[in-house]
C-alpha cells in the first residue's frame, strides 16, 4: 500500500481551474520531485495535501485513510509535516520554544492538567523538553537554542523550519522550495542537509523545488506540472529529456 | 531559601495589609484604592491574554466583567439578602464566607461563556473586523442587562452589603480585601500557568504566524476559544470582586469607557507581560485617584489666574480626556509599552534568584 494515495484531485478557485485530475501514489521511503513553471499548481497540491484546502473534486490517502475533512492540525497528527517557501517560524519565540510547540498535536493534557500543574502535566513536559532537546542536538542548533529565529541568518533560519518539521516525527515530509533565498553555498549546505535527513529519519519526502541542482541531484522521481495538470513522470534522467519539460519551461519555440 | 525571598515579601505584605485593615489602622479610601488596584491587576492582565498574547484587538472586555459583576450580585442578592423582587434570603448568613468563592467562581463561569461572544466570531475572522465584533458583544451585554428590570435595569443593582455583612458575623475579619487579594493571586498564577506551558504557547503561536500554528499540529480553534474564555472569566471574577467593593453595581460603568482603561493598561504596561500589566494596572489606578484630587487643584488654580472664564469650571469629566490622551501618547511614543513582550525577569535577569514562581 502506498504511503499517499491521490486520486483524481481537482481545485478550482471561482473560474481557475489551479488543479485538474491530479493522480499520484508515493510509496515509503521515497523521494519524490514536484517540479513546474510559476503558477503551474505545486504549492497548491501541498496545501491539499496538509489539509489547508479542501479539495473542489477527487480523495487524498495517507496510510489508506481519507483525510477529506481534517482539519490541518489534524493531518499534521496523522504524520504529515510540512516547511514553507516563505520561512514561517513563531518570530518572537526562542528556537527551542518553536521545537518545542510542533509537540502540541500529542499533548494530550488538559486545561485543568495546566492550571493544577498535575503530574500529568510535568511528566509530558518533561518528554517535551527531552525530545526538543534530542531535536535541536540531532540538527546541531542547540547553539542558538536561546535566539529568536527572527535574528538568525537566513540559512540558519531554514535549518529551524525543517527541525521544527521533524520534531513533529512526521512520516511524510513535505518541502516547500526548501532552497529559495539561499546562496549558492548554503544550497550545496542544504543538499546535504536533505540528503541527511532522508538517510537518518525513516521517513519519505516530497519537495518542491525549482532550482534543478537540488532537485536532481536528490530526487529518485520527479513529477512535473503545467497549468495543473501533470505533464510528465520519471527520473531525473528521463525527466531532463523529455521534451514536453523542456517546452514547458522554456516556451513551446525552444523546441 | 533565597529562591523564596519574593514569594515569602509578597506573603508578609499581604498579611500586613489584613492585620492593618483588621486593626483599623487603614483609611478606608486607601483601602478601597488597593482593592481597586488588585481588581485592575486582575482586569488588565487578563485582557493582556488576548490583546497581548494573542494580538486580537479586543475591545469589549469591559462587558465580561459586567456580567462577572451580575452574575456575581444577583447571587449573592439571591442567597444572603431579602429583595423585593429577588425574594428572601435563600441562605443562612453564617454559610456566607463559604459561599463567596461559590459566587465568584459561577461569575467567572458566567462570564467565560459570554466569552463564547466573541470566541466563536474570532474562528472566521481576524484583526479589526474582530475588534468591531467586540465592541458589539459589549453594547450587546450592557443594553441586555439595562433591560431586565428584575435585576434592577438602568438603576443598578446593590444589595450585595449585605453578604459581606454576614461573613463578617461569622468572623470579623476583613473579607473583601482577602478576596480580593486571594483573587489577584490567583489570576496571575493561572495565566502564568497557562502562558508558560507548551499547551498556552499555542497562543503567541497564533499570533505570530496563525497558518504556521495550525499546519505544525495546534489546534488554533482550540487556542482561541480557550484564551477568550479564559480572559472573559478573569475579567467576570473581577467584575464580581468589584460589585462587592463598592456594594453596587450598575451596567453602564462597565461600558467602553471600562474597555478602554483594560486597553490603557495592556498597552501602557506592555503587551505579552504580565509583570508589565500589574505594573501599569498599580500605576493607572494611582493615577486615576490622583487625578481626583488635582482636577479641583487645577481648576482652583487656573481660575485664581484668571485663565479660565468664572462660569466654566473643569470637572472630573476630564479624566474622560486625560486617561484616552495618555492611550494616544502612548501608542506615538512607546507603542510597546512599559514591558513589551518582556517580563520583569527579562529586564533584570538578577531578579530570578529571589523567587520561585511555578
Amino acid at each position: 500500500m502506498a504511503l499517499l494515495e491521490i486520486a483524481d484531485l481537482s481545485q478550482r478557485f471561482g473560474g481557475l481551474q489551479a488543479l485538474a485530475d491530479f493522480n499520484f501514489r508515493l510509496q515509503e521511503r521515497e523521494f519524490v520531485g514536484l517540479i513546474g513553471p510559476n503558477g503551474a499548481g505545486k504549492t497548491t497540491v501541498f496545501n491539499l495535501v496538509s489539509g489547508f484546502y479542501v479539495p473542489t473534486e477527487g480523495e487524498i490517502r495517507f496510510n489508506g485513510a481519507s483525510t477529506r475533512g481534517l482539519k490541518p492540525h489534524r493531518v499534521t497528527a496523522l504524520g504529515i509535516a510540512r516547511t514553507f517557501q516563505n520561512i514561517r517560524l513563531w518570530n518572537d519565540m526562542s528556537v527551542l520554544d518553536n521545537i518545542r510547540l510542533a509537540q502540541h498535536y500529542w499533548l494530550g493534557y488538559s486545561l485543568w492538567d495546566v492550571l493544577a500543574r498535575t503530574r500529568r502535566y510535568s511528566e509530558t513536559e518533561r518528554r517535551v523538553d527531552a525530545q526538543s532537546q534530542e531535536i535541536l542536538e540531532i540538527m546541531d542548533l542547540k547553539a542558538c537554542a536561546g535566539e529568536f529565529p527572527k535574528n538568525l541568518p537566513y540559512g540558519l533560519q531554514r535549518r529551524v523550519e525543517l527541525a521544527r518539521a521533524l520534531a513533529i516525527k512526521p512520516r511524510l515530509l513535505l518541502l516547500d522550495e526548501p532552497a529559495a533565498g539561499l546562496n549558492s553555498a548554503d544550497v550545496d549546505g542544504l543538499i546535504r542537509l536533505v540528503r541527511w535527513i532522508y538517510s537518518e529519519f525513516n521517513i519519505s519526502i516530497w519537495m518542491i523545488e525549482h532550482q534543478m541542482q537540488v532537485v536532481m541531484s536528490l530526487c529518485e522521481r520527479i513529477l512535473v506540472l503545467d497549468f495543473g495538470r501533470i505533464i510528465a513522470e520519471g527520473s531525473p534522467e528521463q525527466i531532463q529529456a523529455n521534451p514536453e519539460v523542456i517546452g514547458a519551461y522554456l516556451g513551446d519555440g525552444a523546441v | 531559601m533565597q529562591r523564596y525571598t519574593l514569594n515569602i515579601l509578597l506573603v508578609l505584605a499581604c498579611l500586613g495589609l489584613v492585620l492593618l485593615t483588621w486593626q483599623n489602622m487603614l483609611d478606608s479610601y486607601v483601602l478601597t484604592v488597593l482593592m481597586l488596584m488588585g481588581i485592575n491587576i486582575i482586569f488588565a492582565s487578563s485582557l493582556n491574554l488576548v490583546n497581548g498574547y494573542m494580538g486580537e484587538f479586543s475591545c469589549g472586555h469591559g462587558g465580561f466583567m459586567c456580567v462577572g459583576a451580575y452574575v456575581g450580585s444577583v447571587l449573592s442578592v439571591i442567597c444572603f439578602s431579602s429583595n423585593k423582587i429577588l425574594g428572601a434570603a435563600l441562605l443562612p448568613p453564617a454559610l456566607a464566607p463559604w459561599c463567596f468563592p461559590l459566587i465568584l467562581l459561577a461569575s467567572g463561569f458566567a462570564a467565560a461563556l459570554f466569552g463564547l461572544l466573541v470566541a466563536l466570531p474570532s474562528l472566521r475572522t481576524r484583526g479589526d473586523y474582530l475588534a468591531i465584533i467586540t465592541i458589539a458583544a459589549n453594547y450587546i451585554i450592557i443594553s441586555l442587562i439595562e433591560n431586565v428590570d428584575v435585576i434592577g435595569g438602568p438603576r443598578g443593582l446593590s444589595g450585595m452589603k449585605r453578604t459581606i455583612n454576614a461573613m463578617q458575623d461569622v468572623l470579623d475579619i476583613p473579607w473583601m480585601l482577602i478576596w480580593v487579594i486571594v483573587g489577584t493571586i490567583f489570576s496571575l498564577v493561572l495565566l502564568r500557568r497557562l502562558v508558560t506551558s507548551t499547551r498556552g504557547k499555542g497562543i503567541p503561536a497564533v499570533c505570530q504566524n496563525e497558518v504556521a500554528a495550525e499546519i505544525m499540529g495546534v489546534n488554533t480553534d482550540r487556542v482561541k476559544i480557550t484564551a477568550f474564555m479564559f480572559s472573559s472569566a478573569l475579567a467576570g471574577v473581577a467584575g464580581a470582586l468589584s460589585a462587592h467593593v463598592f456594594g453596587y453595581v450598575n451596567a453602564q460603568a462597565f461600558n467602553i469607557l471600562k474597555s478602554t482603561e483594560g486597553l490603557v493598561m495592556v498597552y501602557l504596561g506592555g503587551m505579552a507581560s504580565l509583570s508589565g500589566s500589574v505594573l501599569a494596572a498599580v500605576v493607572f489606578t494611582l493615577l486615576v485617584e490622583a487625578l481626583r484630587f488635582a482636577i479641583p487643584a487645577m481648576d482652583g488654580l487656573l481660575h485664581a489666574v484668571h485663565l479660565l472664564p468664572a462660569d466654566f469650571a473643569l470637572s472630573q469629566i476630564w479624566k474622560w480626556v486625560l486617561i484616552p490622551l495618555l492611550l494616544i501618547l502612548l501608542m506615538q511614543f512607546r507603542p510597546e509599552g512599559i514591558m513589551g513582550n518582556r517580563e520583569l525577569s527579562d529586564v533584570f535577569p538578577r531578579l530570578r534568584r529571589w523567587y520561585t514562581f511555578n
